[in-house]
């Protein structure tokens, strides 16, 4: 288990030589090239600040109320017996419904919790290793009018409970 | 960044139930300040990602000008057409797929979502029902939906920003899980896309 640590470590370092170098090597201006990417990075944050605002509202409406120690309250028997923490559960229905949303509620149990803890290792790593399904599903389909989409959202779903799963086994193992 | 339908839904019924629940507790003025507090929190949030993505996408910039984009998916072809045995060789499609999935693992989503589109639309073209997805597309959604992303930037930014002692420590777990739901997704299309569903 070492060796993931490692590659927690040694992954961006890597990439960025690994960039940088191709970027040299076909004799890009590689610091204006950046500066060029950059500034879209500042669109892409201004768009997310509006959905973010409102959501984090509404998850630290339904936080504060107790209304998610009601539901956690409620679900725990059974996410024990399937061996996830209750705590993570609203992260886990959000996720693949919105991108913004699972990011504030991301944020909003990093923040309860601690970003360090085991419960805020698995939320993290939940938010990392899926994207959001239903808006994939909507965007691509919808391109091509697609009415009937036979499999594809179950297996897609089964992906998400996947990584859902995994995230909890895989942090429990290294973190726990 | 953009939810569904559904989120309309959620967005209300965690609002409404919030203040429901905050009454019946007699927690109604935490939850207002909760509330107002919160919007300064997303703020914080947004400028506190802003570096990371500014930086992040900025890199990827050079990746995508130097050809290192392309450089990967000529790696990846080969794999890929394991997964999508109905898509004949040297057809566009696959060409746009695996453009769009490379683009996903370096985390490009601005240059991946119109490459997925044409994707979808060349993919179309070998379609027999028009509107009926078939086991190509199914694969490419799922492959999309549980790809694995080499640096998961966002997050190791959230984590930053939380004040976490080792940020990007998740970078591992995160390519494990994502294995993990990328392979359980790949099974489960090719267990239940029969091939009479078509190419």
């Amino acid at each position: 288990m070492d060796i993931l640590g490692n590659i927690s470590v040694y992954a961006v370092p890597i990439v960025f030589i690994t960039i940088l170098a191709s970027g040299l090597s076909k004799g890009e201006k590689v610091f204006d090239v950046f500066l060029e990417g950059s500034k879209q990075g500042i669109s892409t944050i201004i768009r997310i600040i509006p959905p973010l605002v409102g959501l984090m509202v509404a998850i630290s409406v339904f936080r504060a109320s107790g209304a998610l120690d009601l539901i956690i309250y409620a679900v725990s028997p059974v996410m024990k017996f399937i061996g996830i923490p209750p705590e993570v559960l609203p992260l886990a229905l959000l996720r693949p419904i919105s991108g913004s949303a699972s990011l504030a509620m991301t944020t909003d149990i990093i923040k309860a919790y601690g970003a360090d803890s085991l419960i805020g290792r698995i939320a993290s790593t939940m938010m990392g290793s899926t994207e959001t399904t239903f808006y994939t599903l909507t965007i691509y389909f919808g391109a091509i009018s697609i009415r009937d989409t036979g499999f594809t959202i179950i297996a897609a779903l089964i992906a998400d409970f996947v990584s859902v799963a995994a995230s909890v086994w895989i942090c429990t193992v290294l973190f726990a | 960044m953009r939810g569904v339908r559904v989120l309309n839904y959620v967005w209300v019924v965690m609002l409404i139930s919030g203040f429901i629940v905050g009454m019946f507790s007699g927690r109604m003025e935490e939850v207002t300040k909760a509330a107002f507090d919160s919007t300064g929190k997303a703020v914080e949030l947004a400028i506190g990602l802003l570096g990371i993505i500014c930086l992040w996408t900025g890199l990827m910039k050079i990746a995508e000008k130097s050809g290192l984009v392309k450089g990967l998916a000529k790696i990846l072809l080969p794999l890929l057409k394991l997964l999508f045995p109905d898509i004949p060789d040297k057809h566009p499609a696959l060409g746009a797929v695996v453009m769009n999935l490379t683009a996903n693992f370096l985390g490009l989503g601005n240059a991946a979502t119109p490459l997925g589109i044409k994707a979808m639309e060349e993919m179309q073209k070998l379609n027999r029902f028009r509107r009926k997805a078939n086991r190509s597309m199914s694969m490419f959604i799922i492959l999309n939906t549980s790809a694995v992303q080499l640096i998961p930037a966002t997050i190791i930014a959230v984590r930053a920003s939380a004040k976490s002692h080792s940020p990007g420590d998740i970078i591992g777990p995160i390519w494990i899980a994502s294995i993990c739901s990328c392979l359980a997704g790949i099974a489960a299309v090719k267990l239940f896309c029969s091939k009479k569903d078509g190419r």
